[in-house]
């Protein structure tokens, strides 16, 4: 039986799992700044039409 | 009247005690974190490149179990890594519950998706490294099903923390939970003792005594610090996106974006 499918399936894998669990952060870090920025623009209108 | 002895001496704080007291502080964590964390990233793929060439292409086959002994590289450090993170996470708890500081419990709720993901490889991994050796991708065995159950513990916390909707209700809750999952540890550690099982015994000791190869033994070294630098950047890089989310409306956030904007 070759180990070569073995090795490269577990890598593979590892490497998936690993990647996306450090990417995940940064994609919701990239919502919540949009979020933010948008908040900040509904505030700065409101503000404007206040005044 | 002796103005000399009305004069109060002010306590010096201690370095280190000012240092937590920053720490607690969440513009000051983020700023002081964020400096890490590409350096943490860089260390973890140049090892990771480093181990991987030594374990992969310079070590020799292992001459019982061939070449998918290479699997052990990830394998070995993952399973390492599912264990170290979920005691940080129990001792995290337990200083979130006790001194009630949010960064903690920030810190102690983000590594459980780091814990879970190297579970899942250590898991998965472990797997493939059984089909060829023993001739079976999955056994009952004491060592396999605690890990499986130390997934499902992790997966606990993940579920009750985001379960409830105040997020400092939520840790707390979940805090207690990774405390008493706790017990699972030793369980894992002391299973290939206690219990007859298939999964063979640790072949390296702290104190002396390794029966596997220096030539075997270093990349699985180098890995093995290659994880914590990947945790380290990975929970900093959580930790201040869920201390975005959670002051999404204070001064500080807008600041530091504006910062980064300009």
């Amino acid at each position: 039986m070759s180990h070569t499918p073995f090795i490269i399936g577990a890598y593979s894998i590892g490497a998936v799992v690993l990647l996306w669990c450090a990417i995940a952060p940064l994609l919701r870090k990239k919502s919540i700044t949009r979020d933010i920025r948008r908040l900040v623009q509904i505030e700065e209108r409101s503000r404007d039409t206040n005044t | 009247m002796n103005v000399k002895t009305e004069k109060i001496s002010k306590p010096r704080k201690n370095a280190l005690v000012m240092f937590i007291h920053k720490m607690g502080s969440p513009p000051w964590f983020y700023n002081f974190t964020g400096k890490f964390i590409p350096w943490f990233w860089a260390i973890f793929i140049v090892l990771t490149i480093w181990g991987l060439y030594l374990g992969l292409v310079k070590a020799p086959a292992d001459y019982l179990q061939g070449e998918s002994f290479r699997i052990l590289y990830l394998h070995v450090p993952a399973a390492w890594m599912s264990l170290l993170i979920y005691s940080t996470m129990a001792v995290l708890s337990f200083i979130a519950l006790v001194w009630r500081i949010r960064i903690v419990e920030i810190l102690a709720m983000t590594s459980a998706p780091i814990g879970a993901a190297f579970t899942i490889v250590t898991l998965t991994a472990g797997s493939l490294w059984g089909r060829p050796t023993w001739g079976t991708y999955w056994v009952w065995d004491a060592r396999l099903t605690s890990e499986l159950v130390l997934l499902f513990l992790y997966l606990g916390v993940i579920g009750l923390y985001n379960s409830i909707d105040e997020p400092r209700k939520a840790a707390r809750a979940a805090c207690l939970l990774a405390m008493v999952g706790a017990v699972n540890l030793p369980i894992i550690h002391y299973s290939v003792k206690w219990w007859n099982t298939l999964h063979q015994g640790s072949s390296i000791s702290l104190t002396g005594g390794s029966s596997i190869d220096p030539s075997m033994l270093w990349p699985l070294l180098i890995m093995a610090i290659a994880t914590k630098f990947y945790y380290g950047a990975n929970l900093l890089t959580r930790a201040r996106v869920k201390l975005l989310e959670q002051d999404i409306r204070k001064a500080w956030v807008r600041e530091v974006l504006k910062e980064k904007k300009g």
